[in-house]
């Protein structure tokens, strides 16, 4: 499974993808592999401050419900109407097409404690 | 549970096809293989292939068994022919159930075939009550049950197997030889299930189950078989309207209240928990199982509230999205009397949210005739 070198990752799963003062955010393949088959997301609004660790929204499979953690502090500028619509789109395109929210970072926005693309790899080898 | 989950003895095959194994009523099962939609589909559409080597199967034999099970349970057994299969359901003095059951007789035995979670408390219930007349034996471990469901069914298992499989009628069972590629072995085949489809239930020795479920895969290629996991069971048994012990149906939750009333046969002369259930039938205001549609996309999930007019009128049971209900979201809820009829608007609480929804008749789905 590889993962794009272009963004940071968090243990629970979620990727970021940082260009200058916004950050892209979704969930990475293994974490879509694990959960199967979407079938609902539930995002913040537009406007919603996101504090960095805390819950953001959910994923849901058929099976289970999962919290989507913010990997950085920020206001939520965008959510990804077509993965509302189509939630299926986390499972075919999770690094794509597939992302949740675009965030206008604020305050301490710095990657220290995130993972890089080969150290995820790392983390997602030993689970 | 500190205790590690046995295997089937189709553990092999499961991985092999890249399964998700979870523990299940003790067993580590296959969750899905590929994914729940599509398994779902197979199963809707053409068939699905299942192992359910986890559920309990005990066998009663002796002069008295008939006698003995109808003062456990709530459907008639003294009733029952050879080959005859039988829904039932075994009551507490409370008239809640210790389980749900399927009963077969065959000519010289009975078998009881109870849930996997259930199996260690049915066999100590059924030892300390049964006759001394009656031998009972747990073949659980050295036996196997796969099931085959859909559609295309029949046609898959028919070339496969001696018996006339067209003449087997739903909720009955016989004993025959099926193909294993070495001769044959002996099994049972029932015309049951838990999916809402046709299709059939093989007991079979767990020796035996490895070669059979190859057989079966190999014969439904072209048939759009598939190896189905227990998440699309319980996709499947939910839009058919059947109950799943420890949600529908517990030690607390009686059949009334379950919606399984057709199941009791009150002209028995008398059953543990009889007086009970007469008594919660004359009062009837007792909270009950709905079928629950939700409006909007977020699915109901077991354990969430249900309130009606503001007020707090029950919880979810069971949830998921209804592939047969073009992807709409449904639910089982144990609710009040007062908010049980079909067509009452209700509200589930989800992280906070009350999302709109509506009661429903039981069952959800049911295959074109």
């Amino acid at each position: 499974m590889s993962q794009p070198a272009d963004r940071f990752y968090t243990k629970e799963h979620e990727w970021v993808k940082i260009e200058g003062q916004t950050a892209t955010v979704g969930i990475t393949d293994y974490a879509q592999s694990s959960l199967g088959d979407i079938v609902y997301v539930e995002l913040p609004a537009p406007g919603a401050a996101l504090e960095r660790g805390k819950p953001l929204g959910v994923v849901e499979s058929v099976k289970a419900v999962s919290d989507i953690y913010a990997p950085l502090p920020g206001t939520v500028a965008e959510v990804n109407a077509a993965v509302e619509d189509d939630p299926a789109l986390v499972n075919r395109d999770p690094f794509g097409e597939g992302w949740l929210i675009k965030v206008s970072l604020t305050g301490d926005a710095s990657p220290d404690g995130l993972l890089d693309a080969a150290a995820y790899a790392e983390f997602v080898r030993s689970l | 549970m500190l205790t590690s989950a046995a295997k089937t003895a189709l553990y092999g095959a499961h991985v092999s096809l890249g399964a998700k194994m979870s523990p299940f009523g003790g067993f580590l099962m296959p969750i899905v293989y590929t994914s729940i939609l599509d398994e779902h589909k197979a199963v809707r559409t053409a068939a699905g292939l299942f192992d359910l080597s986890h559920m309990g199967q005990l066998v009663a034999r002796g002069p008295a068994v008939a006698e003995w099970l109808d003062r456990l349970t709530v459907n008639r057994v003294a009733g029952m022919r050879e080959g005859q299969a039988r829904y039932n359901i075994f009551t507490n003095e409370r008239g809640g159930a210790h389980d749900d059951a399927i009963l077969y007789r065959f000519p010289e035995d009975w078998l009881i075939v109870v849930n996997a979670a259930n199996t260690a408390k049915m066999w100590e219930l059924l030892q300390a009550s049964k006759p001394a007349q009656v031998a009972l034996e747990n073949r659980t471990p050295q036996s196997a049950l796969i099931a085959i469901q859909g559609p295309r069914a029949a046609e898959i298992l028919a070339p496969l197997c001696g018996a006339d499989l067209d003449g087997l009628r739903s909720y009955h069972a016989l004993r025959t030889r099926l193909a294993d590629g070495a001769g044959g072995v002996e099994v049972e085949i029932a015309r049951t299930g838990y999916t809402g489809e046709d299709g059939f239930e093989i007991f079979l020795p767990a020796g035996a189950a490895p070669a059979v479920w190859e057989r079966l895969l190999v014969a439904g290629t072209t048939h759009g078989l598939r190896p189905a996991g227990l998440g699309a069971r319980d996709v499947l048994r939910l839009e058919a309207g059947m109950p799943l012990y420890g949600h529908e149906l517990d030690e607390d939750i009686t059949p009334l209240q379950a919606g399984l009333g057709w199941a009791v046969r009150w002209e028995k002369s008398d059953f543990i928990g009889k007086t009970a259930l007469a008594a919660q039938k004359a009062a009837d205001d007792y909270d009950r199982i709905v079928g629950v549609v939700m409006d909007g996309k977020a699915p109901a999930r077991a354990g969430y509230a249900v309130h009606a007019d503001g007020r707090r009128v029950g919880e979810v049971r069971s949830g998921s999205i209804a592939p047969a209900l073009g992807g709409r979201n449904i639910a089982t809820a144990l609710v009040a009397k007062a908010a049980s009829a079909p067509g009452t608007r209700l509200t589930i609480e989800i992280r906070g949210t009350e999302h709109p929804a509506t009661v429903v008749p039981l069952p959800f789905y049911k295959r074109p005739a």
